[in-house]
């Protein structure tokens, strides 16, 4: 027998025969117990019930206060005290990221267009070697990826650190420090590719000498989650913190083996640069996320997750399966049919963890659904973790040998990889951003309007470029595995779905535009005042001390203000 | 924080397993008794400076180096050459493997098409020869001259064609890239028999064993390719 089958078989084994060891003990150790009780310590005693949405007009706010009605239980206000002073203390840092992350989203957008429109108008601005197809490409995807999506995954994973652990973020200087050696490590990089310096190898086209900035950037970032952790006055810890420890670990082994690419030639480094990508995207970006879904959702309604018990059953087996399923991107391709088949299987086991946090998050927002149509930064987040379950669903199927045969090598999979990184993460952060700006800057976002806007443009554009694209994919692969049919037909029929593209991501970008524009408006405190930004929808004042019955001024408050509001009624 | 070491120690642990089966595993099978084979030529100075351009300008986001299985698609009857193993990159690095067809398989494209002037001309502008083509025009790889010297000037039907009393010849990376393309044929039998099925008929065109037939069937079984079921 094949000596890797071999091994494969044996660690199956033992791995098999550990877990259930674990699971033995863990259920004599009562460790599976504690769930009610974790899945409440994101709360202020009290606390739940209350339904909370930083973003919602004064009109929201009544609306979501019928959806949901609060206990009788007075609110524990020395913890909301202390959570502005946690807020504060994240601030500079959260703020570095998250804004770094939104400059890059705009220049990934104009880098998307640009490429998606030069696939269908070939010779515009053709003879520009800077601007050619196969630097603006490969641009867009280090920009969104790197720029957009990691930073503004580790900006909320800042936010989320004093808050998980119930106590200040400890080193934030680290983490803003690094914020800015990350930025100047991507810049070096885009313009590396830019320039023709590509290393050629895909999701890791910036040559290594940039991505050292990276690592020492992302190395910074981490440093105040271990101080904090350290000193954290939870016994609990809450699932977003599991999945963020874990991304902070997973992030540097997978970037820094990924860099090592020159000691492998051919398949060899095929296989390892597979293993990195989908890495990237499993390990890295979709904790991120998942981390910010876990915490707003049950935030925002008002209520406890679901099962907690079934959040511990998905963090284990994403990490178990989802590490194992790079190689569906060589399905058909000259590397062993053991691995492919390895990662194939993990591609389908996906489905579990996928299927426990789809139960988690929808099983929490389904008695509150009205909720989604009323609260801004609801709609956001509810609409991520739906698109996570279609795009991991989605992914699973994809690897099967049957279906990876017609849409591997097509616009189809292109589709799929935005279906999780824009539908699924991007409208998370979009969610997170528009909770977590107006606590930090203790300025509320100025027009209600423009939160509607940019979620119908996104949404719109996004469906738009989703399903011609995945149609035209489709389509094309069927083409290119009928013998009779010439390859160029294969390519000339996507055309007209590789134009839509270019129609939806139009629409995406102006969404942007309209969002990055809010963004920058709220940090530098401009726009017309609507209200203090408010804790939580009541009916009455819940932030103030007593005897405070109107919003005071929120530049002479700690935390900049974020004070809870309704100080009207 | 026992807890905190439990989650840093557990998702370690599983990440190097998944490596190990992913990366080391593979790496030894694949590096251990295989050899270059005798027909593939390592690339010459000038095809590395070209595989450079390649991947400089980006080339392999719409082209592929990996023909497939007949069984799986009909690769081989487009002319694209037979499925490619892994000593057909035993020179690469970096790989080039590619995730995307909008434009055909290239690893056999120096034996599919030849002619340097149609590379040249491609290269300048796709359209002139291949209408229809969406592939991105390379203009900066070449120069319009006035006096030609002992330069070759490119072919080109009248709309691409320069102004009268120009030439457009190309630069020295055109050549260089040119040159690259040319030196992509894995058009040499395989030396593993890639098979699906080892009971099923060879599909594909290998050179026929020395030997009585019933020595082990070499690496066959050990490397069976990853093909299509």
């Amino acid at each position: 027998m094949n000596t890797a089958i071999a091994f494969l078989l044996s660690m199956t084994f033992l791995i098999s025969i550990g877990g259930l060891f674990l699971m033995v003990w863990g259920l004599a150790n009562d460790q599976w117990g504690d769930g009610v009780a974790a899945s409440k310590s994101i709360f202020a005693e009290g606390e739940v019930g209350r339904v909370e949405d930083p973003a919602a007009t004064p009109q929201q706010r009544e609306d979501l206060r019928e959806e949901k009605h609060a206990g009788d239980l007075t609110i524990d206000q020395e913890e909301l005290d202390e959570r502005r002073v946690y807020d504060r203390s994240s601030r500079r840092p959260v703020l570095w990221w998250l804004g770094s992350s939104v400059m890059w989203l705009l220049l990934g957008s104009v880098y998307g267009i640009v490429a998606s429109l030069k696939l269908h108008i070939p010779d515009w601005l053709g003879g520009q070697e800077v601007l050619t197809f196969g630097r603006i490409r490969p641009a867009h995807l280090n920009v969104v990826a790197y720029g957009w999506a990691s930073m503004s995954g580790v900006g909320v994973g800042l936010w989320l650190i004093p808050r998980l652990f119930k106590t200040e973020l400890r080193g934030r200087g680290y983490a803003t420090a690094g914020a800015i050696i990350w930025n100047i490590g991507l810049l070096a990089g885009i313009t590396a590719i830019i320039a023709g310096f590509s290393s050629g190898l895909e999701w890791l086209e910036m040559p290594w000498q940039t991505d050292v900035l990276l690592v020492i950037g992302g190395a910074l970032a981490a440093v105040p989650l271990m101080l904090t952790v350290l000193v954290r006055r939870v016994h609990h810890l809450y699932v977003s913190a599991w999945y963020l420890i874990a991304a902070l670990v997973w992030f540097p082994m997978l970037f820094i083996t990924g860099n090592l690419h020159h000691l492998f030639t051919g398949t060899e480094q095929a296989i390892l640069n597979w293993w990195f990508a989908h890495n990237v995207l499993g390990l890295w970006m979709t904790p991120l996320g998942l981390a910010a879904a876990y915490y707003l959702i049950p935030k925002i309604t008002g209520t406890p997750i679901y099962s907690y018990t079934l959040s511990l059953i998905g963090f284990w087996a994403l990490a178990l399966f989802y590490s194992q399923v790079g190689i569906h991107h060589l399905i058909g391709g000259p590397v062993p049919t053991w691995l492919s088949t390895l990662s194939i299987v993990t591609s389908v086991m996906m489905i579990i963890p996928v299927v426990a946090v789809a139960v988690n998050h929808h099983m929490t927002v389904l008695p509150r659904w009205r909720m989604v149509l009323i609260s801004p930064t609801l709609r956001f987040v509810v609409v991520g973790a739906m698109m996570y379950t279609l795009a991991s669903l989605q992914g699973s199927m994809e690897a099967l040998r049957s279906v990876n045969t017609i849409t591997h090598f097509t616009h189809y999979t292109v589709s799929h990889a935005h279906l999780g990184v824009y539908g699924f993460l991007s409208f998370i952060m979009f969610g997170s951003m528009y909770f977590i700006l107006p606590r930090l800057v203790g300025w509320e976002w100025p027009y209600a309007w423009a939160i509607s806007a940019h979620f119908w443009l996104v949404s719109a554009g996004f469906a738009i470029y989703f399903v011609p694209l995945s149609i035209g994919g489709w389509l094309q692969g069927l083409a290119m595995l009928d013998a009779s049919v010439p390859f160029m037909d294969s390519m000339r029929l996507t055309l007209p779905y590789l134009t839509a593209r270019s129609v939806g991501g139009s629409l995406m970008t102006l969404g942007h535009l309209v969002f990055a524009v809010h963004f920058f408006m709220v940090l530098l405190r401009l726009g017309p005042r609507r209200e203090l930004p408010a804790e939580f929808v009541l009916g009455r004042l819940v932030g103030g001390r007593a005897g405070v019955t109107r919003a005071p001024d929120p530049t002479s408050l700690p935390g900049g203000g974020a004070v809870a509001s309704e100080a009207r009624a | 924080m026992t807890r905190v070491l439990g989650i840093i120690g557990g998702v370690g642990m599983i990440l190097l397993y998944a490596t190990l089966m992913l990366v080391v595993m593979p790496t030894i099978q694949l590096r251990t008794g295989e050899d270059p084979p005798e027909a593939l030529e390592p690339y010459t100075e000038s095809q590395l400076a070209g595989r450079q351009h390649y991947i400089s300008l980006g080339c392999v986001y719409c082209h592929s180096q990996q023909p497939r299985d007949p069984s799986q698609a009909p690769d081989m009857a487009r002319g694209w050459g037979r499925p490619s193993v892994p000593s057909d990159y035993s020179y690469d690095n970096p790989h080039l493997l590619g995730t995307m067809r909008t434009g055909p398989d290239l690893l056999n494209i120096g034996a599919r098409q030849p002619s340097v002037d149609w590379h040249m001309a491609h290269l300048y502008q796709p359209r002139a020869v291949s209408p229809g083509s969406i592939m991105a025009p390379y203009p900066f790889l070449f120069r319009e001259v006035e006096y030609l010297g002992d330069r070759r000037a490119l072919t080109l039907p009248p709309e691409y064609a320069p102004r009268d009393g120009t030439y457009i010849v190309p630069t020295q990376r055109a050549t260089e890239l040119v040159d690259y393309l040319l030196s992509l044929d894995r058009t040499y039998p395989a030396e593993e028999l890639p098979v699906a099925d080892p009971d099923a008929e060879p599909e594909v065109p290998v050179e026929p064993t020395a030997g009585t037939g019933d020595e082990e069937p070499r690496a066959a079984a050990d490397m069976a390719m990853e093909r299509t079921r």
